[in-house]
């Protein structure tokens, strides 16, 4: 049984130009263990998707089962203990910390919120804490302006894990960091991942990243899923054009000079496409495409696209 | 070929603290540069430096020839006449580069007829023809729209478009795709590339993308802490890189290093951060490098020159040793 | 890959290999069980010491600290105060009471230095316990207007939707009736003591609060670490009060400031018209009280008069400087 299992979700938001469809329509799982990634670019849902996971933002229709039941449904008390289990990682570590709190209360106040030990016990599992996540002891006295972009989101990881949750949703947590403290920050979650027995869903826009850190990998345009494959097959041979134009302008060193761009620029959420909602920039675009929605279609194990033409 | 741009030793000091300390580059007339660096590295200062923007404190040294005039210290006056017209800049924001009242067509005019000596009905058919230079579709139309009605990568255009209004000798990119998806990263850049060709202009290509800089640069520049630590050919610079920190920058980087995957390894880091660079008297990478030595403490690495063009300021490296011909550079 | 081995190989010989090749053959390395970095020495935390709570301040106190007008303010207002403190050990006795000749001028005898007034009543004595009224006026009713602000903005801007719908016409029906009218009509409505007049001032006075907690709340909810916050399980109260609030006072500090230098003022016009308390002496009620004689006693109106002008002068002074030292330079102070 998957550990989360999302079916048919849709969050809509009242914009001030009509509803935006943030997110229409996904249908995901991910299992105990794994790391999936989900990729696309600015306005494609992502972020959204993430926090319809957390309930930071209601889905407006379809389900979030996790370990078989369903978080949309919940509140109160049992939302709060699923919370416990599912966590979220910020992308912005200069934004992601009060900045009027010590790292001591930033940590000891989700366990207190879950009543979880004493205020001796707690101080002690943030100290532990701070030290798995790579700083120094006296971080605990200090204020996050004190901190670095990279130690601030290693104290974000840390806030993180603390409830010790099975599933955390990471969204962009490198993108604002520079490339040599991404590759630390990589390696933290890798290791908490393996210590903490932690699943993971990695959303990016960075394909590098993903390709080094994800099991499988989902492809969004436009509120929709449109390809989920392993994270190998997908780099060897993806089949939605959108994900082959998605990795065709990837900086390549072998291709000097040249870039392979897809034209056009993405279309509002507001209206997305009729049809296939790619079909406005797609090479491959024919009538049907203009006209109905492609459905899933499988190729091979775990591989599966939307796409009236993929091979 | 004589050098369009060439920097000697420059400097910018805010009080007692020295973010670019000493650097020093060239540009060719048509060559795209880039220089890479991460926060902390002073190549931002550095492009403002070039055109005269650093903030009013601020205290810049050294020399800065453009077109056989020294740029560094000229009057205000003269600036102005240089920028916008002889060198352009694009900044990483297009939303708050361009002003949010204004149409865009009246911004690509502003900078013609502060230059040139243009009617309005000039000016506006050279801005069109600006906007379909930067392939943006129905340009006639598009002309009187408003940024926020643009999306990102379009105000990215107009923005290239109002730096290259007067043919510029130099254009100065800084971060400019940085905010971008990367599918449109990959048709601004298709786009500078071309201008740099059609419009022989040098293009300075400020970014951290180790993957932009291997596509597209002609010659690479590598900053760290406020100095140059290394300079070559991209090809050769990623292919065989001599400083510690362009080392560990392209072991770091998961781009760079296809198929790669986490059950295999952790990625390889630099410990630290650049924060670890202030106040060191010798080589400000010395507290996060892995082949540090005592020596390295007390004595600023010199910039050594090699054969093709090539430079490192880390006298450690064995490869060099090796060489022949060590001679020291600035 | 090989790990980067940490620390400084000095003295070893080093060989130096570009490290681009993958070897695959190697397990992955163990999670290290200790902290790492101890033994580069990077100074990557400030080292700034003395571990308080005051410590998160301390900025904007040195700040404060070095603005010679807010020191010139501050010190002014300790003086109005102390002296409103003292005011029953220096004059004891009722102020209203006649101590000697009438319309005695300053200087002319020195056992009433400021002179005397039209009923022969101590103009020094007068203001000295005229700053008691102006003060608990003006603090009071700045505490009350404050608490009722803050109180329904933050409802306002937490919770948005409907609540928000709802408090947002109530506090533009407070607004678009003219306050000073109101205020007029509430003590006039009730019997004008001093709680009387404080309560009113505080009712004409909290939306302003009200709006800007609003702004400051619907602001910092969007905030990623209030966001954190919500996915922690952190409930509604604990969120407004220890995520939130803290982060908003900056703003509402300066405004403080300036709410009792407009109660202050407010008090004093109210006084002057007569409307005031009748059983306490009041800078406003020494200026209404020498209206009619300003033409040859205008020290009386003068005096008192100055008082207001420097009590109001100096906390706006405060003001200038709070507002400077709590000004959000960068985005990630806030």
């Amino acid at each position: 049984m998957s550990l989360l299992s999302v079916d048919r979700l849709s969050t809509h938001y009242a914009g001030a130009a009509g509803t935006v469809r943030a997110v229409d329509g996904v249908s995901l799982d991910i299992a105990e263990g794994e790391t999936v990634a989900l990729v696309g670019e600015s306005g494609c849902g992502k972020s959204t998707l993430g926090k319809s996971l957390v309930r930071l933002v209601d889905p407006s229709s379809g389900s979030v089962t996790f370990k078989g039941k369903d978080v949309t449904a919940m509140a109160g008390r049992e939302l709060q203990s699923v919370r416990r289990s599912i966590q979220m990682i910020f992308q912005d570590p200069f934004a992601s910390l009060n900045p009027r709190q010590t790292i001591r209360t930033i940590l000891t106040a989700p366990l207190a919120v879950h009543g979880i030990g004493e205020r001796k016990q707690r101080e002690a599992i943030a100290a532990q804490m701070v030290a798995h996540v790579g700083l120094p002891a006296d971080s605990l006295d200090r204020y996050p302006h004190e901190f670095s972009g990279g130690q601030r989101q290693r104290i974000g990881i840390a806030r993180a894990l603390i409830l010790q949750p099975e599933l955390v949703i990471c969204d962009e947590p490198v993108s604002a960091l520079d490339l040599s403290i991404q590759a630390q920050i990589l390696n933290l979650l890798v290791e908490m991942k393996t210590e903490l027995s932690l699943s993971y869903l990695f959303i990016s826009h960075d394909l590098s990243v993903v390709r080094y850190f994800a099991d499988r990998v989902l492809v969004m345009y436009l509120g929709r899923i449109v390809e989920s494959a392993p994270t190998s097959e997908l780099w060897n041979g993806a089949k939605h054009p959108y994900t082959q134009a998605l990795l065709a302008a990837v900086p390549d060193p072998s291709r000097r000079k040249q870039a392979a761009p897809i034209t056009g620029d993405l279309p509002s959420p507001h209206n997305p496409p009729a049809g296939c909602r790619f079909h406005t920039r797609c090479p491959l675009a024919t009538d049907i495409c203009r006209a109905e929605d492609p459905v899933f279609r499988q190729f091979g194990s775990g591989h599966a696209a939307a796409c009236h033409h993929a091979q | 070929m004589a050098k369009l741009l060439e920097v000697s030793d420059f400097s910018v000091g805010f009080g007692a603290a020295q973010p670019v300390k000493g650097v020093s580059f060239s540009a060719n007339p048509g060559e795209m540069l880039a220089i890479v660096g991460e926060s902390g590295s002073g190549k931002s200062l550095t492009a403002l430096g070039l055109m005269g923007l650093l903030p009013r404190h601020a205290k810049a040294g050294g020399q800065i020839r453009f077109d056989g005039r020294d740029l560094v210290g000229l009057r205000e006056r003269d600036l102005r006449r240089i920028r916008g017209r002889d060198i352009a800049m694009i900044f990483q924001e297009p939303m708050t580069s361009l002003n949010p009242v204004l149409t865009i067509g009246d911004q690509i005019i502003e900078v013609l007829r502060i230059h040139e000596d243009l009617s309005r009905r000039q000016a506006r058919e050279r801005a069109i023809a600006l906007l379909d230079l930067v392939s943006i579709p129905e340009a006639r139309r598009r002309i009187d729209e408003y940024p926020h009605q643009l999306s990102g990568g379009m105000r990215q255009r107009v923005m290239i478009a109002i730096a290259v209004a007067c043919n510029p000798k130099l254009l100065i990119a800084d971060e400019a795709t940085t905010a971008l998806d990367v599918t449109i990263q990959a048709q601004v850049l298709q786009l500078l590339d071309n201008l740099r060709v059609q419009l022989n202009m040098a293009v300075i290509l400020i970014t951290h993308d180790l993957g932009i800089v291997a596509q597209w640069a002609d010659r690479v520049v590598v900053m760290y802490a406020g100095r140059k630590i290394e300079e070559g050919l991209p090809g050769e610079v990623f292919d065989r890189p001599y400083h510690p920190y362009t080392n560990g920058l392209l072991s770091a980087s998961p781009r760079l290093k296809a198929d790669y995957h986490y059950r295999d390894g952790p990625l390889s880091e630099i410990p630290g951060s650049i924060v670890s660079a202030a106040g060191e008297k010798g080589c400000s990478f010395r507290p996060r490098c892995p082949v540090a030595r005592p020596s390295c403490a007390s004595v600023v690495p010199q910039l050594i020159a090699l054969p093709a063009g090539r430079q490192v300021a880390c006298p450690y490296v064995p490869a060099i040793a090796e060489k022949a011909h060590v001679a020291s550079v600035g | 890959m090989n790990s980067q081995k940490l620390g400084t190989l000095a003295g070893q010989a080093i060989d130096f290999a570009p490290q681009t090749k993958v070897e695959r053959d190697q397990p992955a390395p163990e999670a290290p069980k200790q902290p790492r970095w101890t033994h580069i020495h990077a100074p990557d935390v400030r080292a700034s010491v003395s571990g308080t709570a005051w410590r998160g301040m301390r900025r904007e106190l040195k700040v404060f600290l070095g603005n010679y007008n807010a020191l010139f303010g501050t010190a002014i207002l300790l003086l109005v105060a102390l002296s409103a403190l003292l005011a029953p050990l220096l004059f004891p006795g009722d102020p209203l009471e006649m101590v000697a000749r009438p319309f005695l001028w300053p200087g002319q005898n020195p056992a009433y230095p400021l002179g005397t007034d039209s009923m022969g009543r101590n103009v020094l004595a007068g203001i000295v316990h005229g700053a008691r009224i102006s003060l608990t006026v003006g603090l009071a009713a700045t505490a009350l207007g404050l608490t009722v602000g803050i109180a329904i903005g933050a409802v306002a801007g937490y919770f948005g939707g409907l609540i928000d719908d709802i408090l947002v016409k109530f506090i533009e029906i407070f607004q678009t009736i003219p306050s000073f009218v109101l205020l007029v009509v509430l003590v006039a409505i009730a019997q004008p003591t001093t709680a009387t007049v404080t309560i009113a001032i505080a009712i004409v006075s909290w939306p302003t609060v009200a709006r800007l907690t609003r702004a400051e709340f619907r602001a910092i909810r969007e905030k990623d670490y209030v966001q954190a916050a919500r996915s922690l399980g952190f409930g509604h109260a604990r969120i407004i009060f220890r995520e939130i609030l803290p982060n908003a006072l900056p703003p509402l500090i300066v405004t403080s400031s300036v709410m009792v230098a407009s109660a202050i003022l407010m008090e004093s016009a109210l006084s002057f018209m007569g409307l005031g308390d009748p059983n306490r002496v009041s800078w406003g009620s020494m200026i209404g009280a020498g209206r009619d004689v300003i033409r040859t006693a205008w020290y009386l109106t003068a005096l008192p008069g100055l008082a207001i002008v420097f009590t109001v002068l100096s906390l706006n002074l405060i003001g200038d400087g709070l507002n400077d030292a709590l000004n959000p330079r960068f985005s990630e102070d806030r």
